[in-house]
């Protein structure tokens, strides 16, 4: 039998909250850990050693030393797989990009402000190649699996292109809008089942953006449905500023 | 004694979030001992400037994976006050329930993953699936079933989806919460009984270190307070949440992205330990006899006894969320709409016990229902000051011992705490240097 493939596990600045999705499939850890070994994951072991098949990383990079660490975790990873919305597209960490950085620096620190290093909060991609994502805020646990299951057998994961809308169609869940919310099914990428609407909330877009989504479309949508132009525009930023406004130093 | 000491632990492993352990002592003189917070600053409260009160709840609960319901539930109960937005009966004990379940999943997984293996002198988890499986699936039942509170009442445990201003976007069903009363009464209930037995029996390796210090937590008159109810000191009793500045005083230090706090003393401690000396009287008999077995008792100052409080407070909240599903069920469930129109737009303020201790939200609106000012406390920030203390207590107490022994004895005192760095900005390393 072949060697299990090496998995290591990463985190930038987020919230932890894909990697605790990782801990949190009870029912599948011990099968997990029968066909990778795991040899780093700060948030749950000691061990350090140098090199893996397979990292799984979360987080956006927003200091100089992020950029530095996601370097050498390239270098040392043969796939790099970005995980969740902050390390696929950003996240909500690209709303602090949105306004200038010495004004959000002072208001959290006052005038300790330049005590510590800060950048603009970036997508893995914008610094190394990224070779597969999981989307979702956080990681969709579904699409994780397809995508863990996928590498470990040696095959190409196929990521979603179409809208949750498609999704929420198939659950035959009531649409969003028919019960007087707003929603951002129709840009968002697919994969999570339609998950939130289907729990009777409307879908803010943390999967990001399908491919070439009719942006100016869903703005008339949403102030159709009782927004003001300028509140749909930052529904819409909430998880996908980076790739909405780019990025300023 | 002329020993010099140089420890730096960096990025401390198995806590949430990055931080270093750096300590300094020369010729016997201990002249640094800090943990430093190296997480990445966050900025969630400029974040939050001029956002939707629907959105608020959403941002605040990305502070934190770990402890995103308790983000949630704090956030949702200061827009509520600051909008004047009246929540029913229902919705309040299903936001009770819902913090039971966190609470339960995030001392389960601090007990077991993160400071068990140091009790069993290995690095991870992992190892233990080979010598003691029956134990590991157990945590991971207990996880499971305290998740599974989560899903089935908010949708999701990580990021919960339905609670919303004003209350859910979707009720669960009756048959959802009988069948997790009855997982509650016929599995988390022996599971519980067994973790007691597992920790009496590593009990022996917690080390003994006592420290005296002021302890803060939440109080109410009817509950083991963790929804709601007064701020509470060991120092000097009761105040209203409307005090909470008085009783943080937030500081920035230069080695912490992450500020510290204090209130009477140089420092105080939060989290499951402050809960218990506060309100043990208000603990269920399974909890206390709990607390009995394993030899915590009121006016303990023990910092590595936390994780001890967390398994007790554990029986508490499986007992009580079975006694409120009963009073979902009685009472019969309503598919109540939230209630989203402001009476007013103002300055509102949440306090809740998360499980590492007291969380602080407070947002200003303006009349349009958008953040004007925001300011989040977060229960690790609180605790960080009491580490460094406890930290420069410690050190020349064990100086006698070896190196890593030192140091192993200072990465449990972090993990003790449970300490989510995440929240107060991420976590810790510790450097030799002699």
């Amino acid at each position: 039998m072949a060697q299990k493939p090496r998995v290591a596990i990463f985190d930038f600045t987020g919230c932890e909250g894909c990697e605790l999705n990782q801990l949190n499939f009870e029912d599948q850890l011990l099968d997990i850990l029968a066909h990778v070994d795991i040899v780093e994951w700060r948030e749950a072991m000691d061990d350090r050693p140098g090199e893996y098949d397979i990292a799984f990383v979360e987080g956006s990079l927003s200091t100089p030393d992020c950029i530095k660490r996601i370097h050498e975790i390239r270098r040392r990873a043969k796939v790099l797989v970005a995980v969740g919305a902050c390390a696929v597209q950003g996240g909500i960490n690209g709303m602090k990009n949105i306004r200038p950085i010495e004004q959000v620096r002072e208001e959290v620190y006052g005038e300790d402000k330049y005590l510590f290093p800060t950048l603009p909060a970036l997508p893995l991609r914008a610094v190394v190649k990224v070779d597969h994502e999981v989307r979702g805020c956080p990681m969709t646990q579904i699409e994780f699996l397809k995508v863990f299951t996928a590498l470990v057998m040696g095959k190409e994961p196929i990521e979603p292109t179409s809208s949750v809308c498609t999704e929420c169609k198939l659950k035959e869940n009531e649409c969003v809008f028919t019960k007087g919310m707003i929603c951002l099914g129709p840009v968002t990428r697919a994969g999570c089942d339609a998950h939130c609407p289907t729990f009777g909330q409307y879908c803010t877009g943390c999967r990001g953006l399908v491919p070439e989504p009719n942006l100016e479309g869903m703005k008339e949508i949403l102030v159709e449905h009782g927004l003001s132009v300028q509140e749909a525009w930052k529904r819409l930023q909430l998880y996908n500023a980076v790739e909405l406004e780019g990025v300023r130093s | 004694m002329t020993r010099n000491l140089d420890i730096n632990v960096e990025h401390l492993t198995r806590v949430e979030g990055h931080g270093n352990i750096v300590v300094n002592m020369k010729e016997g003189r201990l002249e640094k001992a800090q943990l430093e917070i190296v997480e990445a600053p966050r900025y969630f409260e400029a974040m939050l400037k001029g956002r939707s009160f629907h959105e608020a709840a959403i941002i605040t609960s990305r502070i934190c994976g770990i402890c995103s319901l308790g983000h949630q539930i704090t956030s949702l109960k200061a827009t509520e006050q600051a909008l004047g937005l009246e929540v029913s009966e229902q919705t309040v004990l299903l936001r009770k329930l819902l913090i039971h379940g966190a609470t339960m999943q995030s001392n389960v997984l601090h007990a077991y993953f993160l400071a068990a293996p140091d009790f069993l002198k290995v690095g991870s988890v992992f190892p233990l699936v080979a010598t003691h499986p029956e134990v590991v699936l157990r945590a991971l039942r207990m996880k499971k079933l305290a998740n599974d509170i989560g899903d089935v009442v908010s949708g999701r445990a990580v990021h919960p989806i339905t609670p919303v201003p004003g209350g859910f976007t979707r009720i669960p069903t009756a048959a959802e919460l009988t069948e997790l009363k009855r997982k509650l009464e016929e599995q988390m209930m022996p599971d519980l009984i067994a973790t007691v037995e597992t920790m009496k029996a590593l009990a022996g390796e917690i080390p003994q270190f006592e420290r005296p210090t002021e302890f803060i937590s939440l109080r109410s008159d009817d509950d083991y307070a963790l929804y709601d109810g007064d701020i509470c000191s060991t120092d000097t009793g009761r105040v209203p949440d409307s005090q909470y500045r008085r009783m943080t005083n937030e500081f920035v230090v230069p080695h912490s992205t992450s500020k510290h706090c204090k209130a009477n003393r140089s420092s105080y401690f939060v989290g499951a330990l402050a809960r218990w000396n506060n309100n043990h009287d208000r603990l269920c008999d399974l909890a206390g006899g709990a607390a009995e077995t394993l030899g915590l008792k009121p006016g303990c100052c023990n910092p590595y006894m936390n994780t001890i409080a967390q398994v007790v407070e554990s029986a508490h909240c499986a007992v009580d969320s079975v006694a409120i599903i009963d009073r979902l069920l009685q009472v019969g469930l309503k598919d109540e709409e939230p209630n989203q129109e402001p009476t007013r737009y103002g300055t509102g303020i949440g306090a809740t016990e998360v499980p590492r201790g007291i969380l602080y939200h407070e947002y200003t609106y303006d009349k349009q229902g958008r953040i004007t000012a925001a300011n989040c406390i977060i229960p690790t920030g609180q605790n960080l000051e009491n580490i460094d203390d406890d930290m420069k207590k410690l050190v020349p107490e064990i100086v006698d011992r070896s190196k890593e022994e030192i140091t192993s004895w200072l990465e449990m005192l972090v993990r003790a705490y449970d300490p989510c760095i995440s929240c107060s900005v991420h976590m810790l390393d510790v450097d030799f240097i002699e």
